[in-house]
């Protein structure tokens, strides 16, 4: 087993509305990373995927509260720290984040060196401009972009290619951990590839120790990541390697995500995609029992009240349901 | 399942009556040397009741074109033909006849509504475009609720609510609803799944599955996801630099691809039988 780099324990954040209401958007969330390895995080619009993302990394602003649990990288407790003391000290040499509209965050009044200064100046305000220059253009000639591109404006680039500076910038500090929310869905297939092949290189060279990856694709998670853990409205309900998940789900909400899978490859025309009726409960006020319930086709009286704790199983493999996986198992099968 | 299967299976549409078709369609954007030719002579045959999907990268000219089949863009050269006839959109009354014809669904539901018209609203304008301003409250009424139950929608809780109270599948569901009402000749829809998730993906596709079967209209589905053409359609057009590169059936353009840029984009998308290669990715000479 390797050293853990990312241990997030019993995490539990909300937002709080105009009107004073409490939304409970991650409830209870746990899992660890070690090194050199990554996690993907699935579910459907709305689960919390993204605001896991953001209170992993410690950056509380209204409407987001910390409630409780730890965020622990590297053996350091970030949970609870003031967001300017995380700034300057975690955001981009301890942990670095890739937001969803990647392709607007640069500014396109300035050319993609300032973004490298101000990201190392931010966590060294001394370093020599030179200095910074060679170093930028090092490790964009290794990571495949030619170092022209420093001297450019956001515009004069592809969106595959912003995508990429953008990636190429927020770890140009070494980061612990990289946070990867959603970084490819705006890009068309061959850009797409491009990009995990980046980050496939920044994980081998050792440049980010290790790597969470969230998507709703499916396939493209099984392709980049480790493990595989799926999200269903602000908890974990089933957590295990990509192969598992994707060819032995357990949960019957990982079943129907993964029934949703489509690809060109024999046998997938005419096949009957699993789509999962209804809608996620409201999170300001969630169900006692299990919050899949009133979606699930197998559920009985017992889950809508019953609370279900976390359920180990095989080799570290977790799942969250009343049923035992040898039931869920003999459903699937006389489907 | 297999009755799906059959419907998408034993139909051959060339056989069947033309819909849409265009020959040597082209646009040309610019002048002199900053002429851009998004597409390039097009040519192609829209048959009733086929599900069409174009398929290509980012600036292939996928866009280019859809708006010329709807009539927002003319086409530098070429001839489009409806039901064929050359269609005449010279005039907005005449552009407002041919859209009796062909409706869209956008890629972005969020920008698709006005915001200032309530749900039923924007489902009654549907009703009197087809001719429906006679009927009786009570009529209209259950002209909408149908349309509603086709997609999974409860019109009770609908009424008085106003789009951006929706979730995004919800309101790209509602978009199928205007359709459904609307009854129109030809479906186009320009990448209607991509801002929605996976499991809101398979309820859109099916829907708009049933309602070809249901109401025998042509779709035209623009996407850039190859697996998820091969999953819907029954004829698949591959799109390059604005010409098409190859086009055939479904199974036959998807499994045995003939054209190298068809094959790049099979070999691009990430797969869960078969290995995904990376290796032939170069970094270095993209733009």
């Amino acid at each position: 087993m390797g050293k853990p780099m990312l241990e997030v324990r019993n995490l539990k954040t909300k937002y709080v509305t105009r009107f004073h209401e409490d939304v409970y958007a991650v409830d209870g969330v746990s899992f660890t990373i070690e090194e050199g390895k990554s996690l993907g995080i699935a579910g459907e619009s709305g689960c919390g995927k993204s605001t896991l993302a953001l209170s992993m990394m410690g950056y509380y602003f209204p409407p987001l509260h910390y409630m409780s649990g730890d965020i622990i990288i590297d053996g350091k407790n970030i949970s609870g720290m003031d967001p300017d003391t995380v700034r300057k000290t975690i955001l981009g040499s301890e942990i670095a984040y890739i937001p969803q509209a990647a392709m607007n965050a640069l500014n396109p009044t300035q050319k993609i060196i300032k973004f490298v200064t101000d990201v190392m100046r931010a966590h060294d305000p001394k370093k020599d401009k030179n200095e910074i220059r060679e170093m930028a253009e090092a490790r964009f000639s290794e990571l495949g972009l030619p170092k022209e591109t420093l001297q450019k404006h956001a515009v004069e680039l592809s969106g595959g290619m912003k995508q990429r500076t953008v990636i190429a910038v927020s770890t140009i500090l070494n980061p612990k951990v990289l946070i990867a929310d959603e970084p490819s869905s705006a890009l068309d297939v061959t850009s797409q590839k491009m990009v995990i092949k980046m980050m496939r290189e920044l994980m081998e060279k050792g440049y980010i120790k290790s790597m969470l990856f969230i998507t709703h694709e499916l396939p493209l998670l099984y392709n980049v990541t480790d493990d595989i853990m799926v999200m269903y409205a602000g908890q974990i309900v089933e957590k295990g390697t990509a192969k598992e998940m994707v060819f032995d789900p357990v949960h019957p909400y990982s079943h129907g995500l993964m029934g949703s899978i489509l690809v060109p490859e024999e046998g997938t025309r005419g096949q009957k995609l699993g789509a999962i009726p209804g809608a996620p409960p409201n999170l300001k006020k969630p169900p006692d029992g299990c919050r899949f319930a009133e979606r699930c086709k197998y559920a009985c009286a017992d889950c809508r009240y019953t609370s279900i704790p976390e359920k180990p199983f095989g080799e570290g493999r977790m799942y969250r349901c009343l049923k035992s996986v040898e039931e869920l198992k003999e459903v699937y099968e006389n489907e | 399942m297999s009755e799906n299967e059959n419907t998408r299976k034993n139909i051959d549409f060339a056989e069947k009556p033309l819909c849409l078709s265009g020959r040597g369609v082209t646009k040309v954007f610019g002048l002199g040397d900053k002429k851009t030719v998004a597409v390039d002579h097009v040519d192609f045959d829209f048959h009733e009741g086929e599900f069409v999907s174009i398929v290509g990268e980012s600036g292939s000219g996928k866009t280019t074109l859809s708006k010329m089949l709807l009539g927002l863009l003319n086409q530098s050269e070429g001839q489009i033909l409806f039901q064929g006839k050359p269609r005449d959109i010279s005039s907005g009354h005449k552009k407002k006849e041919y859209w009796k014809g062909i409706q869209a669904i956008f890629q972005d539901p969020f920008s698709s509504f006005n915001t200032f018209q309530k749900v039923d609203a924007v489902l009654l304008d549907c009703i009197n475009m087809r001719g429906g301003k006679g009927l009786s409250k009570q009529e209209k009424f259950d002209m909408m609720t149908e349309a509603c139950n086709f997609v999974n929608l409860k019109f009770a809780e609908l009424t008085n609510k106003y789009p951006f109270e929706l979730s995004g599948g919800q309101m790209q569901r509602l978009m199928i609803a205007r359709i459904f009402l609307l009854k129109p000749k030809i479906l186009l829809a320009d990448e209607p799944t991509s801002m929605v998730d996976a499991c809101s993906r398979a309820t859109i596709l099916d829907m708009l599955l049933n309602l070809r079967d249901e109401t025998g209209m042509t779709v035209i589905f623009i996407t850039h996801d190859i697996g998820l053409a091969y999953y819907i359609s029954d004829t698949i057009y591959i799109m390059e630099h604005g010409k098409f590169v190859e086009y055939g059936k479904a199974d036959e353009v998807i499994l045995e691809p003939k054209a190298p840029y068809t094959k790049r984009l099979i070999s691009d998308v990430p797969k869960i039988h078969e290995e995904w290669d990376l290796s032939t990715v170069d970094l270095l000479n993209s733009n």
